[in-house]
């Protein structure tokens, strides 16, 4: 076992990261807030899946490293696999974590801790916004590591059952 | 007045739900090189992660006191260990040691000579006034204030600029008595 610090630590940096960008640095451009979320969440998993593939020979097919972000990378990030792997065989493919330890960390109805002025009546809408700009890191991750094994793709995340989450892979042919 | 052996963090990071510090170090690097494209100015770099940190030693400071078992500290001293001895274990897995007291027992240096932050990091030439790790003089500043003390937190050795060790400059401004809402063994 490599070195380890408190998970909450990484919460932390994450909540705190993601908090920044939406409230703060781009705060009127959500958009571009999202962009930049995910461009952290790439660069993670770009390096990240190099160090983990260090050792492995190099797969040979998509569905060889999907298995892959499904099993040991999933594993490694949150110490349980991926519980459901789809495909509609033409380059899509679906990865569901029951219970994504990244959702069950922010609460349905999470803090708005700097824009106390903004409390409207739209609070539910601003509580799905916060949560989706969350998405973005991880499916960063997904789209780094996946690209750094050879396979462009676009990520997207599906939380309409959460705390299951679903990461929709579509390789670009 | 004879200075409490300050506990270990040992048994609480134990405890504590981990992960592999790569995701963590890798994380926080990709966080300080997009505010660098973004922010451009080093200086404003320093600052907005002085901000962050702040931000979250604001909040982890309640995880330290459920999680540590700390009773109240009772002085600035004893204060400086618990957070060299047990907080930086219980988040970051490595001890800090206090050093460099003034006379008036008011300033003291944390030193850290291992450092989860910096692994795979190297600054460029052009970063070079980059405090690297000026989320953590944040996170103890913020920490310090939810506890009632203000102080002011500066970098004074740095590896990633050459230094042998990491030293934290930790210089406490106001202690503000408090009372608690609450009794300390309920």
């Amino acid at each position: 076992m490599g070195r380890e610090v408190a998970e909450s630590c990484v919460d932390a940096v994450v909540i705190e990261m993601v908090s920044a960008f939406c409230h703060k640095f781009y705060s009127a451009e959500p958009e571009l807030a999202a962009r930049r979320i995910e461009a952290i969440g790439y660069q993670v998993g770009h390096q990240l899946v190099e160090r983990y593939t260090m050792d492995c020979p190099r797969f040979t097919d998509h569905l060889e490293a999907i298995k892959f972000i499904c099993k040991e990378f999933w594993s490694e990030l949150f110490k349980k696999q991926i519980d459901n792997l789809k495909t509609n065989h033409r380059g899509t493919f679906v990865l569901q974590d029951n219970m994504f330890r990244w959702i069950a960390r922010i609460s349905p109805n999470p803090l708005q801790e700097n824009s106390t002025e903004s409390s409207t009546p739209n609070d539910d809408n601003q509580a799905a916004q916060t949560t989706s700009m969350h998405l973005y890191f991880p499916c960063g991750i997904i789209r780094g590591a996946l690209t750094s094994l050879g396979i462009p793709c676009a990520v997207s995340a599906d939380i309409s059952n959460r705390p299951a989450c679903s990461f929709v892979v579509r390789i670009k042919a | 007045m004879a200075p409490v052996v300050p506990r270990s963090g040992d048994a609480v990071f134990a405890n504590v739900e981990r992960v592999n510090a790569e995701l963590f170090t890798l994380t926080y690097g990709a966080i300080v090189r997009q505010l660098l494209t973004d922010l451009e100015e080093v200086e404003e770099v320093n600052k907005q992660l002085d901000q962050m940190g702040y931000n979250i030693g604001v909040r982890l400071i309640d995880e330290f006191l459920a999680k540590s078992n700390i009773s109240r500290c009772v002085d600035f001293k004893e204060t400086a260990e618990v957070i060299a001895k047990v907080g930086f274990k219980m988040f970051l897995g490595v001890t800090a040691t206090v050093t460099n007291w003034d006379v008036e027992g008011t300033t003291c240096s944390l030193v850290l000579e291992d450092n989860p932050l910096v692994e795979f990091v190297e600054l460029p030439d052009t970063c070079q006034g980059l405090y690297y790790c000026n989320i953590l003089s944040g996170v103890v500043r913020g920490a310090l204030e939810m506890v009632s003390m203000k102080t002011e937190v500066s970098w004074v050795r740095d590896m990633l600029h050459g230094d042998d060790a990491y030293e934290l400059r930790v210089k406490l401004i106001k202690q503000v008595p408090e009372e608690y809402p609450y009794k300390d063994d309920e």
